[in-house]
């Protein structure tokens, strides 16, 4: 796209978007490492994950109030206003999948000695595919890559199923042993956060979809395979 | 640029989709002239019925050009002509033998400038009434009430109707050549940037009349201020070197036009 008569726009535009992908890392590594630090049990890792948040959010409030500048300053349109808005919406949603790997890290710390580490091991399926995600569809923000952003967005399903199999193998270590309740507990909730890391990243889908073509996807999003347990959802 | 040069096609453009709207005015296949040079290239649009059509674009570009065409002021001047049809409610607006007071008392027209007449605030609503129809002085009162009440500028001015309309401020000024356009009742009003020389206040307070006059007339506003095109109109038009290149609602034209150039003009990337 052609540059703006006024140069300073373009270098406001491109400041939003360099904060954006700086968060997207530093959300990115938050994810790993909480989980890192919940399959080996490191709690100092656990700890620098909670200790990386704040950046996140400010971060993030800084993208707020930069966009609301733009908005007032330059009165944006079109592209440029669907931009801003994205800045803003992709902001958010970073924001919270750096919370999401906050409650990890702080689970990690609670967990205690009584752990069964192959019930980790779905959990570690899930956040490498919710990382997957996350890293695709920040590619296809950054490139404006709709067809990638769509295939995030359908595959989210995936991701749902993932959740149902950990919630029943979960639910198996729960029945075998009442002393496992305290920490398969913890990781229900650790999973739920994983599958929440996924909607965000199909929420980054769909604001990258609509900043490209002015349009928004269909509200309905393709569903995955039915489960016979349900999760409360 | 090529894409600059990209001849649209621009006859979906001549409904606006809202239905069940009837079209007031209609542009169909008009060329202007301003001696030998083209002004104006095959442009094909519609206003509908009480709605606000915008139209956008960079200086020269031929939009106040149309406005112009709409109630035939090019007339005045010589070595201008326009080919085509301009249809108001089916009529040709261009037959030479069109009575232009009569066109000029249906189509009003509001300028850039505030032009009042030199005389009183009353005689300059009065003055365009009484050139149209005979009435009684208190008909008339009634007629000039009415019409500064629908510019918003009564309160501002009962107390003062006989002082000269010169002593109003300018956005004063602009509201009572509204009032005098209103006055005569007509069908259509043509605004030609009618806030371009008034402070936030008086335009906010003009935007707010053509929110109202809507109602009642069909409206097109010709503006250098993409926001106020985009606060006050339904339907919104962008020309560019005389041709008409998008055509549409406001609210889509805005926020996802369909054609690159628009885009680049609305978001202020024009070369």
């Amino acid at each position: 796209m052609s540059d703006h008569t006024v140069a300073a726009y373009d270098k406001e535009l491109a400041t939003l978007s360099q904060n954006i992908l700086e968060m997207g890392g530093i959300a990115e590594k938050m994810l790993i490492d909480a989980m890192d630090a919940l399959v080996s049990m490191n709690i100092e890792r656990a700890k620098a994950v909670v200790a990386s948040d704040p950046r996140l959010d400010a971060l993030q409030r800084q993208v707020e109030e930069f966009a609301i500048l733009t908005i007032a300053r330059r009165q944006p349109m079109a592209v440029d206003l669907r931009e801003i808005v994205a800045a803003i919406r992709v902001s958010a949603d970073l924001e919270r999948v750096g919370d999401l790997a906050k409650n990890i890290a702080k689970r990690t710390q609670k967990l205690g000695e009584a752990r069964i580490p192959r019930a980790a091991i779905g959990l570690k399926h899930m956040s490498d595919l919710a990382l997957l995600q996350l890293k695709n569809v920040l590619d296809a923000y950054a490139t404006r890559d709709i067809e990638k952003a769509r295939a995030v967005w359908e595959r989210d399903a995936e991701l749902d199923a993932l959740e149902d199999s950990v919630f029943r193998d979960l639910l198996t270590f729960m029945m075998e042993d009442p002393r496992n309740i305290t920490f398969c507990t913890h990781l229900l909730f650790c999973s739920k956060n994983i599958e929440r890391v996924g909607d965000h990243a199909t929420n980054i889908a769909e604001t990258t979809h609509y900043l490209v073509t002015g349009e928004q996807l269909p509200v309905e999003r393709p569903k995955g395979v039915t489960s016979s347990v349900t999760t409360g959802k | 640029m090529t894409d600059l040069q990209i001849k649209t096609d621009m006859s979906h453009a001549a409904a606006p989709s809202t239905g069940v709207r009837a079209n007031k005015l209609e542009v169909r296949n008009l060329d202007f002239f301003y001696g030998e040079s083209k002004a104006l290239k095959n442009i094909n649009l519609s206003l509908a019925t009480n709605t606000v059509t915008a139209f956008i674009g960079p200086s020269g570009c031929g939009k106040s050009t149309l406005l112009r065409i709409l109630n035939r002021m090019y007339d005045l001047y010589p070595g201008q002509r326009a080919t085509g049809e301009v249809l108001l409610d089916g009529q040709n607006l261009l037959d030479p033998k069109l009575d232009l007071n009569l066109l000029r008392a249906r189509v009003g027209m509001v300028f850039q400038k505030p032009t009042p007449f030199p005389m009183t605030i009353y005689e300059n609503i009065a003055f365009g009434i009484k050139l149209y129809e005979n009435l009684s002085k208190s008909e008339l009162d009634g007629r000039v009430e009415h019409a500064l009440r629908g510019a918003a500028l009564w309160n501002e001015v009962k107390d003062k109707l006989n002082a000269s309309g010169l002593s109003l401020s300018g956005g004063q000024q602009q509201r009572l050549c509204i009032a005098r356009t209103v006055a005569i009742q007509p069908e259509v009003i043509l605004f030609d940037e009618p806030c371009s020389a008034l402070d936030p206040i008086s335009t906010a307070k003009v935007e707010e009349l053509i929110d109202e006059l809507k109602e009642k007339y069909t409206i097109a506003i010709v503006t250098h201020n993409m926001q106020q095109a985009a606060r006050v109109s339904e339907f919104t038009a962008f020309m560019y070197l005389g041709e008409l290149v998008e055509f549409g609602q406001t609210t889509k034209l805005f926020t996802s036009p369909e054609k690159r150039q628009t885009q680049d003009y609305i978001t202020g990337r024009f070369g």
